[in-house]
């Protein structure tokens, strides 16, 4: 029963379990909106009611999960003091100014503009119009920006000093804090990551259309731009993504041994990179496993001689630094994670390139496999995402601020293992109902298509877009 | 002056932003088993907050966090000594907030019912709890030398704060239900402008009573003087439905709210989280806050970007300045 009731164990699986969960929205939330600005501005500069009809079809969507991603934002912010209140009061001096100023400038600014794009269609002139869906999406980059950065700080604290006195870090440099080199490298991985996402969806959407040969004046620009994104953005995240695990080599090296699962440190040829491995993923024994040499010290130093140092070495060098302790995270944990991520995105920029090449010059394939695979693009898009968040987080443990904060002593020593279970299960229960509802939802906006936007005004040809209201 | 008392109005200020617009959200929602006759009424309700609720809920987002960075002690004691109040609060938050855009998705009367239910009860709760969480900071509570709460949920819920509680739950009701007759027109702005005569009057006696108590027990002379502004103001707004002046009427109920939180703020002062048990546990301005550096930037953005903020907001409530009526209702597709 004890064991059961451990408040930091239920302290970690809730904050897991909230954060992605929360993080199921986001990057969706940020792509969809940026997707759904410029299709209005296709609008806005062409007046073809068609742009109108992706425009308010997907912006139905977005708005969908918005709402899901507001409302459990506010959990994230109220858990870091509710379960981690000796996180907070160590790290507040330095975690705490990144969120005021999160709030403060992008979530004031997306939380205005949306209520002004929603409502606004026949209050506002055009033009303003559509600067208020270029403002949500640009406050939920920016929110990313600043989250992201309070986040790179507890995987590579900078701009700090320590208070002894007080038993605290204290800010001592804001921008080094905000150009924290792990944020700079992970924010347009993130954001590039995110328009995978949605791109994911667009295609799923217009392939689930197409696949019916219905809706084909929308839902062909609607692919043919998904499909483009998918590309781009899966470059892009491909070439931050290599910047990021550069700078996690440099700052965190027992995250990318743990990647690798890589015991002993090893180099040049040695440094090989799995692609899959069946045996016991602690290292201990390995019954089979596809490698391709050289690829480990090429991600992890840009050079073919380079070394890697393994999970045995770096347990040595830090329980000489830090005492002594387990320093590795569950490492089944962040090998799988890392490869689904690597896969699953590569999987997609292959599938969308392909999608290009059948759809060239306005052909439709006919076969229904083709379209099932394309359908397939969003909620696999957005495992890849979500492994990828799992595999930063898990591969940080045990730190909560590497090299400063243990995970396990950061937990509220005054809340107990049933006010934890509580809210778990509470917090499960009402994720799970919103789930279900939230899914349904998004399906029948889907499969409800584009709506229709009325006749073109007689003189100037535009159509005009109706009021909305809740 | 020293940046953390002035941090500590920001504060202040930041709370009062939240219970001054998000408070009329709360009693928006609220009213709905009240007002709303049919479904175009209660639709008429949920849109006269439907462009704004979202900005106005960001206010506790924004305060939060500039509590974690300005106080991070006061931030972490608070947040985990009241954690299953401040569970309830975050599931009633975002029950209400996911009704409000999921309701129109689907035209069945049994949806409907279910989420203006999960509305109602989304926006009673944490009227009434956030009253109950700051009587019990200034009223104090067991703390241990770590700072960490030693009561439980049950400690939380005693005579004082389930008063606070009480006050907050009807003025926000109040002050929601004059916001529904001014933005509306016809039979519904009629009927909440009755409403509103008679939740004021219990309202002012349950007030007064609150603010005596506080008084008594906690009062300092700018907790008077702000208290008195108040009762003023309260009074004022009373009789300014009575006579039908909506707008005179919320421009005095948000003074309400706003002077009655700032008074609680002063009647706290300088003290932030007093321990009931041991004074000497209690976390005050000075043990609270976060080093002359953090808030010396803090104070560089929050001057550059605050009054910022306030102008798209404000300006946002202008474009959104027009009665919502039951025919522009009707008019609009889902």
């Amino acid at each position: 029963m004890n064991e059961l009731l451990d408040p930091l164990l239920l302290a970690r699986w809730q904050f897991g379990l909230t954060t992605v969960y929360h993080f199921l929205f986001v990057p969706i939330t940020i792509g969809l909106a940026t997707t759904t600005a410029v299709f209005q501005t296709a609008w806005y500069r062409t007046g073809k009611a068609e742009y109108l009809r992706i425009t308010r079809f997907f912006g139905s969507i977005f708005l969908i999960n918005f709402a899901m991603g507001v409302v459990t934002g506010i959990v994230q912010e109220f858990q870091f003091g509710m379960n981690w209140s000796e996180y907070s009061r160590f790290v507040g001096d330095v975690f705490g100014a990144p969120l005021a100023l999160e709030g403060l400038l992008a979530f004031f600014f997306e939380a205005t503009f949306i209520g002004l794009w929603i409502f606004g269609w026949d209050k506002l002139p055009r033009g303003l119009h559509l600067a208020t869906i270029w403002a949500t999406a640009i406050g939920s980059i920016l929110s990313a920006y600043f989250i992201i950065a309070a986040n790179a700080f507890m995987q590579n604290p900078v701009g700090y000093e320590m208070n002894a006195e007080k038993g605290r870090a204290e800010l001592v440099d804001i921008g080094a804090l905000l150009t924290n080199p792990v944020a700079l490298a992970a924010f347009p991985h993130t954001i590039a990551a995110s328009f995978m996402v949605s791109s994911g969806l667009v295609i799923s959407a217009a392939a689930w259309h197409l696949a019916r040969n219905q809706h084909l004046d929308t839902m062909r620009p609607a692919l043919k731009f998904g499909l483009w994104t998918m590309v781009a953005a899966g470059i892009l995240t491909t070439f931050f993504g290599d910047q990021l695990s550069l700078a996690m080599v440099a700052t965190q090296p027992m995250k990318m041994a743990a990647a690798e699962a890589t015991y002993d440190t090893v180099c040049g040829a040695d440094a090989s990179f799995s692609l899959f491995t069946l045996g016991t993923p602690d290292g201990t024994s390995e019954l089979f496993s596809i490698r391709v040499p050289y690829l480990l010290s090429l991600l992890s130093t840009h050079s073919f001689d380079g070394c890697v140092e393994g999970i045995n070495d770096l347990q040595a060098q830090y329980t000489a630094l830090y005492g002594p302790g387990d320093y590795a995270p569950i490492i089944w944990v962040t090998y799988w994670a890392f490869r689904w991520m690597i896969g699953l995105g590569l999987l997609h920029v292959i599938i969308a390139v392909v999608g290009l090449w059948l759809t060239r010059k306005g052909r439709m394939p006919k076969q229904a496999w083709i379209w099932k695979v394309a359908i397939w693009s969003f909620p696999l898009s957005l495992a890849a995402m979500i492994v990828g968040w799992i595999f930063t987080e898990m591969g940080r443990q045990p730190w909560i601020v590497f090299s400063l904060l243990w995970t396990e002593s950061a937990v509220s020593p005054n809340v107990t293992g049933l006010d934890v279970l509580i809210s778990l299960v509470a917090f499960t229960l009402i994720y799970g109902a919103l789930a279900v509802v939230e899914v349904r939802l998004v399906i029948r906006a889907i499969k409800k298509g584009p709506p229709e936007v009325g006749e073109p005004h007689p003189e100037t040809g535009r159509v005009e877009p109706a009021t909305t209201v809740y | 002056m020293d940046l953390s008392i002035v941090w500590f109005w920001v504060v202040a200020f930041l709370f009062v932003g939240y219970f001054v617009l998000d408070g009329f959200d709360f009693g928006v929602g609220m009213s709905l088993p009240f007002l709303g006759r049919d479904d175009t009424d209660r639709r008429v309700l949920i849109n006269t907050i439907g462009p704004v609720w979202d900005l106005n809920e960001t206010w506790v987002i924004v305060a939060g966090a500039s509590l974690f960075a300005a106080f991070p002690e006061w931030y972490a004691t608070l947040f985990s000594g009241f954690y299953l109040a401040l569970l309830l609060i975050l599931l009633a938050l975002i029950a209400r907030g996911v009704s409000f855009e999921y309701r129109h998705q689907r035209p069945e009367s049994r949806w409907k019912r279910w989420f203006d239910g999960m509305i109602v009860v989304g926006s009673a709760v944490p009227a009434l709890l956030w009253g109950v969480a700051f009587a019990n900071i200034v009223q104090g509570v067991p703390l241990d030398a770590g700072h960490n709460y030693t009561g439980t949920l049950f400690d939380l819920l005693n005579p004082y704060a389930l008063l606070g509680g009480l006050t907050t739950l009807l003025l926000f009701f109040t002050h929601g239900v004059v916001f529904v007759s001014l933005k509306t027109e016809g039979e519904i702005r009629e009927r909440a402008r009755r409403l509103a005569t008679r939740a004021g009057v219990v309202t002012i006696l349950v007030a007064a009573l609150f603010l005596l108590w506080t008084g008594l027990a906690f009062g300092t002379t700018w907790f008077w003087i702000l208290a008195g502004v108040a009762a003023v103001a309260l009074i004022g707004g009373w009789l300014a439905n009575l006579r039908g002046a909506e707008g005179v009427s919320f421009t005095l109920l948000a003074i309400t709210v706003a002077a009655a939180v700032f008074a609680l703020f002063a009647a706290l002062f300088p003290d932030v989280m007093p321990a009931s048990n041991d004074p000497a546990n209690g976390l005050t301005i000075e043990n609270a806050s976060s080093s002359e550096y953090t808030l010396t930037v803090m104070s560089w953005v929050a001057v550059v970007f605050l009054p910022l903020v306030l102008a798209y907001q404000a300006w946002t409530y202008w474009v959104f300045r027009k009665r919502v009526t039951r025919a522009s209702i009707e008019a609009a597709a889902h």
